[in-house]
């Protein structure tokens, strides 16, 4: 199960990560819906790129504009989080979004975990795949922590100061 | 000052009743303490060595009357009766229970404050000039910029995991008083030739560990781009800095490492795509948030004052404080007052729930309604008539507020220490109290002049004892011992500079004598009305060390048991981890 859309859904994609004996050339892509690791793509691109779907994934240390090009061919494109505290992938999924225009499923993988949610959807993931030893429900819930924001991201695109009309010293003083 | 409207307000109640969700998850072991940890640092939560310790943030150091006797309460409530203004402008208090913290944000809230991102590895509280907006040498007001940068940085969702911390300081007059060299930006509000107001942008400072001076990477941001630009040096620093070494995953670390003309390529480059884009600030709403800025209702008033002059010939503590607490103001008549936190023998940078009533009934009498926390750890009073100079006097007096020390030996910079904190090395308070009460003398003192003391207890540099002109930093020779090494030549302000070691470290009782050397030769050595650090830089280290080390430092020494042992514990706290 994940979170997409806001809503708890079935998944049936296959994330690869590669074993300590895979080498990104050879390791076996099996049949089906995979998310595969950037390195497996960019090693067996030709063969992969004939699949009807395919998604690919990033690590916390790898660019995003190394798919400048292929941008639109994946189905899912998700980030890896090692550790939750590792804040790189937010800046990825900007970039994909924002900088290269990927407008497909963009998740969020790895160390994936309630209180992270609602930063993760303001930069542009629309899909959450939370770590298995947590309540998926509990999760959910971490997208409406709060119901406003002040800076544009990707979500939303606009400021507050851009988006309403704030009030200025009017409000009772302190 | 800013006064919350209804998306403010919502957003730090919000902010509560997540909070609290959190805690409760943490105490029903939900969340362990390693994922709730950074949880509570983006909270000002730390866990030290008696309890809980809650950073509040005081955005850019502007505090009312009325958020002011809130801290009082919340001593008094959930605290042992004081509080601690930090160097970084902020309050915090040392002796709470994590499951009563949601209800102390609660109440912070009621006042439009909160503790949001006053720690962890976010953007921390943005701190500015505490004489912002009065200062005769003020070229733009800073506040407006200060708080939209406030507003742009909380819960900014890109930037909350960042390497490491992130401090942003700005500035908007001739003189540098909020240390901006030594931030990971520091902004410098000024007006180009055709009068336009940009910033002149800074980055790479920073202390701690590396202690470098901030680089200038731009030297005219034009305002409507401050937004944006801040965005891409943080977004490149997201992307590119160590997280492989804590103490290297600073942003100066990558700046030294790229070299400033590579930074500054990458982060333009990466604004390129947002220029002019919708994160550009609009002239309405710096307008907006200017308005809460404007002007009190000054009297006019004239500069000139008989019964002060009268006064201060009767008065030679009146005088010494007049002169050392008292600074010009940019409207005739009008004066700002700093109260010293500093009295010899009192922990630098506390107050009392007492006090701090009392301290607010004195903004609103005195200053309408406002005060100012300073990184040097006092409180201003920013508008205050000259003509109640002495009464306000007499009345800070006797609230124990008024030693007239600031910017002199006893106005020591001092973080926690051992105490209190678990990275510290040494203790750092009773170290200040020693050494504030061998200056007491008040005549030494102001025939001493402008100096500064920072004592840091360990190489974080809370203290900031880098840019102290003398500094002095808690180090560990092998474990559980405590010892000082002491640096003179550091500076902040528009000649920031970074001190350097006179030799090997002290003990805790040396220190005191070490300084009275150090200042021996200054007294010997100045010309006229040279500064302590004017004479550093003229005649440079060697005369220092060369007498500090020219006898033997005899000094006798009470061993201390346990230095994180000195203040007890009152309660067991849950989920403590002794760092021993």
């Amino acid at each position: 199960m994940i979170i997409k859309n806001k809503e708890i859904i079935a998944d049936d994609w296959m994330v690869l990560r590669l074993g300590e004996h895979d080498v990104a050339e050879s390791v076996t892509v099996v049949p089906g819906k995979v998310i595969v690791p950037l390195q497996v793509w960019l090693k067996q691109r030709d063969a992969l790129q004939q699949r009807a779907e395919i998604g690919v994934w990033l690590a916390s240390d790898e660019r995003p504009e190394t798919l400048r090009d292929d941008i639109q061919k994946f189905t899912v494109i998700a980030v890896d989080f090692p550790r939750f505290s590792d804040g790189r992938g937010y800046s990825i999924a900007f970039n994909l979004r924002a900088r290269l225009g990927y407008t497909g499923e963009l998740r969020a993988i790895g160390d994936v975990l309630r209180d992270q949610l609602f930063y993760m959807q303001r930069v542009g993931f629309d899909a959450f795949a939370p770590r298995s030893d947590r309540n998926i429900e509990d999760a959910l819930k971490g997208l409406s922590d709060f119901s406003e924001v002040y800076q544009n991201s990707c979500e939303p695109k606009l400021p507050l100061f851009r988006r309403v009309q704030r009030k200025g010293n009017t409000a009772q003083q302190v | 000052m800013y006064r919350y409207d209804e998306y403010d307000q919502r957003i730090v109640d919000e902010r509560v009743v997540q909070f609290r969700d959190q805690v409760r998850r943490r105490l029903s072991g939900e969340l362990t303490e390693e994922e709730f940890m950074p949880l509570r640092l983006q909270n000002g939560l730390y866990m030290q060595i008696h309890g809980y310790m809650l950073r509040i943030a005081v955005p850019y150091g502007l505090v009312s009357s009325k958020q002011m006797r809130m801290f009082a309460h919340i001593a008094r409530q959930y605290d042992r009766g004081y509080g601690h203004f930090t160097t970084r402008q902020n309050i915090q208090f040392n002796w709470l229970k994590l499951e009563e913290t949601p209800n102390i944000l609660a109440d912070l809230a009621s006042v439009q404050m909160h503790a949001i991102q006053t720690s962890g590895n976010c953007v921390r509280n943005i701190t500015s000039d505490e004489f912002v907006g009065v200062a005769p040498d003020e070229v733009v007001d800073p506040r407006p910029f200060a708080e939209i940068l406030r507003q742009w940085s909380t819960f900014h969702p890109e930037f909350a995991y960042l390497p490491r911390k992130f401090k942003i300081a700005i500035s908007g007059a001739q003189e540098d008083r909020a240390a901006i060299y030594a931030h990971d930006i520091g902004l410098a509000a000024v007006r180009n030739e055709q009068g336009e107001i940009g910033f002149r942008v800074l980055v790479g400072g920073g202390l701690g560990r590396t202690p470098v001076i901030g680089t200038e990477i731009c030297a005219f941001l034009p305002w409507q781009h401050v937004l944006t630009y801040v965005e891409s040096i943080l977004r490149i620093y997201n992307q590119y800095g160590r997280r492989d070494n804590k103490f290297k995953a600073r942003i100066k670390i990558l700046v030294k490492a790229l070299g400033i003309d590579e930074f500054k390529r990458q982060v333009e480059a990466d604004w390129t795509d947002l220029k002019d884009g919708s994160g550009t600030l609009t002239a309405e709403e710096v307008e907006r948030v200017a308005g809460c800025f404007t002007d009190p209702a000054y009297e006019t008033l004239s500069n000139h004052d008989s019964t002060i002059s009268a006064y201060k010939a009767d008065s030679r503590p009146f005088t010494h404080w007049v002169m050392r607490n008292v600074r010009p103001h940019r409207v005739p008549g009008y004066v700002s007052v700093v109260l010293s936190l500093k009295k010899p023998g009192c922990t630098p940078g506390d107050a009392t729930a007492e006090q701090m009533d009392a301290i607010a009934d004195l903004a609103d009498r005195y200053s309408f309604g406002e005060l100012r926390v300073t990184h040097k750890q006092n409180l201003v009073l920013a508008d205050v008539r000259q003509k109640d100079l002495i009464q306000l006097w007499q009345e800070a007096t006797a609230l124990e507020l008024a030693s007239p020390n600031i910017g002199l030996l006893t106005d020591i910079i001092s973080c926690p220490g051992a105490e209190f904190c678990t990275l510290a090395n040494a203790r750092s308070i009773p170290l200040a109290k020693s050494i504030a009460q061998r200056f007491e003398d008040i005549d030494f003192q102001h025939d001493v002049g402008e100096i500064s003391i920072n004592i840091s207890g360990c190489m974080n540099a809370c203290g900031q004892h880098h840019i102290g002109n003398i500094g002095i930093t808690g180090v560990e020779k092998k474990a559980h011992d405590e010892w000082y090494q002491v640096s003179i030549g550091g500076a902040e302000g528009n000649l920031s500079s970074i001190g350097k070691i006179i030799g090997p470290s002290f003990t805790f009782n040396q220190v005191p004598e070490v300084i009275d050397r150090l200042l021996q030769v200054y007294l010997q050595e100045r010309i006229e009305a040279e500064s302590f650090i004017e004479t550093v830089r003229r005649v440079g280290h060697e005369p220092f060390k060369k007498h500090v080390f020219a006898t033997e430092l005899t000094v006798e020494e009470e061993p201390v048991a346990d230095k994180h042992a000195v203040v007890p514990a009152k309660y067991e706290v849950p989920f403590y981890s002794p760092r021993f």
